[in-house]
Formats: C-alpha cells, sequence, structure tokens
C-alpha cells in the first residue's frame, strides 16, 4: 500500500521533471492510443527512452504497458529496482544468460498485457537506430494478435547522449506510427529490416512541432 | 504594486475585455471557412493574452525577485525551443548544458545582484569564448563554426538579449525610481506593436514587405500599427522620465527594433525549417514567437536610457 503510494508520488515526480527538461509530448501519427495489445518498438538514445515514452502514454494505457529493462543495470541496487519495477512497472530481463532471456515478456503478453522494447538492445548516439536483435521477430511470431508499434523518439540522442552526466532542455517527441504485422511467410532479416525502416520513416521532421512553409 | 501599476494594469484588462467581446461577436458572426479560421485563430491568441498579462501582473505585484525569475524561465523556454530545432549534436551537449545550466541562471543572478558591467559581458564576453572551447574538447570538427555559432546565437538572443528588459529594474536614473513602469512600458509598447501591426495587416495589408522571410508582415500593419503604438506610447509619457516627444522617440525606437527583430528572427526560423518556433502559447506558437521582437527592442532601449538618461 504505502510502496505503492510512494511509487505513484515518484512516477508524477519524475514525469514533471521530464516534462519540464525536455517536454516529450506524444505525437500519434499512425495509430491512436487505443486500449489493444501491443508491442510498442523504439529506437534507444539515451537513458530517458523509457520515461518518455511511458510519459507520452495516457495514464490508463500506462497501467498495463511494461517497459523491458535490463537487469544487470536496473537491478544493481535497491533504488533502481524499486523505480524500475514499482515506478515504471517495468520487466527486467537478463542479458547474455542461460535462461531463454524472453521468458518474462512473453509471461506478460499471456497475460494479455502490452510491451516496450528497445530491439536494438543498447543505447546509441545517433538520429537513427542500429540494425534490430531478433527477438522482436519472435514475439512478433509468438504472438501474432499483439500490435506491433513502431515509435520514433526524437531528439533524444541530443538532450541526453552516452556519457553526459545531466540531460539538456531539448524537447524531445514521441513519434507513434502505423502498426505492422509479420507477413506469412515472411523471413526474419526480411522483417526486421522492414520493422527498422518503420521507425527511421519517422526520423525525417520528427522533431518539429510546426510545418515548414 | 503602485496606484499607477494598478491603473495601468486596468487599462490592459479593459483593453483586452474590447478584444475579447469582438472576438465574441466575430465568432457568432463569420461564416466563410478562411474567416473562421482567422476568427478562432483571434480568440485563442486573445485567451493566452489574458493568461500572459496575469502572469506579468502577479509577477510584478511580488516585485524585483519574482519578476526576475519570470524572465529567467522565458529565457529557459525560448532556449529550449531555439535549440529543440537547432540541428546540434551529441558532441555539442557540454556547451548546451552550459548555456543552460551556467548562463541562465547567472546571467539573471548579475541582475538581482545589480552587478551591471558584468552582466553586460557575461554571455557576449565569457560565454562566447567558452562555449567553443567546450564543443572543441570532444574533437570533433565537421561543422564546427555552424555548431559553435548556432549555440553562441541561441544564447545571445534567448538569454543576453531578453534579460535587458529585466535589467531595467536595475538601472539608475536620476530623479526616477519607477523602474517597473519602464518594463511596463516597453513590453507594452511591443506587444502592442505586434498586435496593431497584425490589426492593420489583416485589415488594411497588400504590399508585402518580405515574402519570403514573413509573408503575414506588410507595409500597411507595419506602418499603420507601428505609428499607433508609437503614438500610444507618446501618451504613456507621463510614466516615464521622459518628455512627450522623448517617449514618442522611444517608442518609435522600440518598434522598429521590434520589427526588426521579429523579421531576423522569422529568417532564423526558417533557415531552420520550421513555421513556428514551438506550441507552447495557444494560438500564438511557442514563446519565442511573442519575445522574438522583445529580444531585440530590451537591449536597444535598455541602453538609450541608460545612455541618454543614467546616471
Amino acid at each position: 500500500m504505502i510502496a505503492d503510494a510512494v511509487a505513484g508520488l515518484v512516477r508524477e515526480l519524475i514525469f514533471a521533471l521530464t516534462r519540464f527538461l525536455v517536454g516529450g509530448h506524444a505525437r500519434w501519427r499512425g495509430c491512436g492510443p487505443e486500449p489493444v495489445q501491443r508491442i510498442y518498438f523504439a529506437n534507444h538514445a539515451s537513458h530517458l527512452d523509457t520515461i518518455i515514452l511511458c510519459a507520452a502514454l495516457p495514464v490508463t494505457l500506462r497501467r498495463t504497458t511494461h517497459p523491458v529493462a535490463a537487469a544487470d543495470y536496473w537491478g544493481r541496487n535497491a533504488l533502481s529496482r524499486f523505480i524500475a519495477l514499482k515506478v515504471l512497472r517495468a520487466v527486467l530481463v537478463e542479458r547474455g544468460g542461460s535462461r531463454d532471456p524472453l521468458a518474462p515478456l512473453r509471461d506478460v503478453l499471456e497475460s494479455g498485457e502490452s510491451l516496450i522494447i528497445f530491439p536494438e538492445g543498447t543505447r546509441r548516439n545517433e538520429a537513427l537506430p542500429a540494425p534490430f536483435k531478433s527477438g522482436l521477430h519472435h514475439l512478433a511470431r509468438d504472438f501474432p494478435a499483439v500490435q506491433l508499434v513502431p515509435v520514433y523518439l526524437a531528439n533524444l540522442a541530443r538532450a541526453y547522449p552516452k556519457g553526459a552526466t545531466l540531460p539538456a532542455p531539448i524537447s524531445c517527441v514521441a513519434n507513434f506510427g502505423t502498426p505492422i504485422t509479420l507477413a506469412e511467410g515472411e523471413d526474419k532479416q526480411a522483417f526486421l529490416a522492414r520493422a527498422h525502416d518503420a521507425v527511421c520513416v519517422m526520423a525525417e521532421g520528427a522533431a518539429s512541432t510546426g510545418v515548414p512553409a | 504594486m503602485s496606484p499607477t501599476m494598478i491603473t495601468l494594469f486596468g487599462g490592459v484588462a479593459a483593453l483586452l475585455l474590447v478584444a475579447s467581446a469582438i472576438g465574441f461577436v466575430l465568432s457568432r458572426t463569420v461564416a466563410s471557412e478562411a474567416g473562421r479560421a482567422t476568427v478562432d485563430n483571434l480568440n485563442a491568441r486573445i485567451k493566452a493574452w489574458w493568461m500572459m498579462i496575469a502572469i506579468f501582473a502577479v509577477a510584478f505585484a511580488f516585485g524585483k525577485i519574482v519578476t526576475i525569475v519570470l524572465f529567467a524561465l522565458v529565457s529557459f523556454y525560448c532556449l529550449r525551443e531555439f535549440l529543440s530545432i537547432t540541428p546540434t549534436r551529441a558532441e555539442d551537449h557540454r556547451a548546451i548544458a552550459a548555456a543552460f545550466y551556467l548562463f541562465i541562471p547567472l546571467q539573471y543572478w548579475l541582475i538581482a545582484a545589480e552587478w551591471q558591467t558584468l552582466f553586460t559581458i557575461l554571455i557576449p564576453v565569457w560565454a562566447f569564448l567558452l562555449l567553443p572551447v567546450l564543443i572543441v574538447l570532444k574533437g570533433e570538427t565537421s561543422d564546427f563554426l555552424q555548431r559553435s555559432a548556432r549555440i553562441q546565437w541561441a544564447l545571445m538572443l534567448t538569454v543576453f538579449c531578453i534579460s535587458h528588459a529585466p535589467a531595467l529594474l536595475i538601472l539608475d536614473i536620476p530623479g526616477f525610481d519607477q523602474n517597473f513602469l519602464l518594463l511596463f512600458f516597453l513590453i507594452t509598447v511591443v506587444q502592442l506593436s505586434d498586435v496593431l501591426q497584425y490589426v492593420f495587416g489583416k485589415l488594411f495589408g497588400k504590399r508585402k514587405v518580405a515574402p519570403r522571410v514573413s509573408p503575414a508582415k506588410t507595409w500597411e500593419g507595419l506602418i499603420g500599427g507601428g505609428l499607433t503604438a508609437s503614438a500610444i506610447g507618446a501618451g504613456l509619457w507621463w510614466i516615464t522620465p521622459f518628455t512627450p516627444v522623448q517617449a514618442a522617440g522611444m517608442a518609435l525606437a522600440i518598434v522598429t527594433a521590434g520589427f526588426v527583430g521579429g523579421l531576423v528572427l522569422s529568417a532564423v526560423k526558417r533557415s531552420l525549417g520550421a513555421k513556428d518556433w514551438g506550441t507552447m502559447i495557444e494560438g500564438h506558437g511557442g514563446a519565442m514567437d511573442r519575445m522574438d521582437s522583445v529580444s531585440f527592442a530590451a537591449p536597444v532601449f535598455f541602453h538609450l536610457i541608460n545612455y541618454f538618461f543614467g546616471a
């Protein structure tokens, strides 16, 4: 009870501070914020990505949407564990363990809830994402009913690049694209390339709020 | 708040009340598609004006420190908008962080501490030299000059220039101590000039001043709006240390600086591929869309007073 109340308070504080510094508004370009089961997959440029994406979702969706976070980073001490599990409602995965790393993700999808994943697996200081790892393909194959929504997070590599101590106040935007599906008989590489493109096409003009005249 | 200031804000509120009434009547009478869009935008602008006036009134009532903090926040939002649409690189991060976390607080602290000599050189000298150093230490040379210049321009316009508005509060003018009235004079003349140019432009605008830079600016708007705003400025001579003729001259200088400031920032904005600086203020665009003319008018007004009326 008390832990939940504290987590709720910390969540509002973190989201408010993030909004003040880097904005993080949602632009629903290819779909709306509908309450259907989804996997949001996004480019990964900073530690703020998870927070920005969670904050961009409406409160009702946020409750049932779980970001996937690396256990070696977020589980390293009690505080970051608390923030990951209670505040962001994250699912922790082991990188390079012997167990199936996707098992906790499958559990979430089987329970009918949604995921936020960063298929590059690591952060990158560039506007465009690195090639995707195969996890997204395995989940798409095993859960064909779940919508796959590409998300392009604009400006985060500039606002909070790898190695920086403080985020700089540059407005970031979460762009939600048109959902994709795994085609019948489509091979893994082709699907991952297509998913990658679905994120990249939103990079052009993704950060601007006005229309160029 | 002094009785004069209460009267002045009362006048502004009366003006807005008239504007709101006109906006309401128009929203009931205008039927055409294009007309409706204009009226909706007009009403959004008027609503935002109520909000902005209220914020300023509260800050003025609380006094110098709160007003300085308010302008520091304005600078923060303007700098954020500026750098958000400027293509910086991850290697520029330290310079950007210094601009936000070091130079905004320092510049406004110098005003609060009334350290006028350092306030005038902090950004043109110290930040100008420090920012490229922070960038060069990262070792990335591609577009080095452009990257440094963008951050220097952003800091000059959004922090250095805008900070000259609250700096009016620390100007030492023999025989005059109502410095808040000078700030009121500046903001009123700049913003009225913007509004009146928009109104005159909508009503009589035909010949465009700079169609590629700012398609909405017309000669009819500029001359009609600019002269009316200057006349209103002259009519406010009694709240300033100026004679009516001097007040007219000052208002004309503010209007002129504000106009060219709007033009220059419009070109900057377009060179960055955007139409508005942001979406923060409904109907107006971003904070920088409201502050563009202030950023040029404030330093001009500050230094004219300092030169001709200062101690």
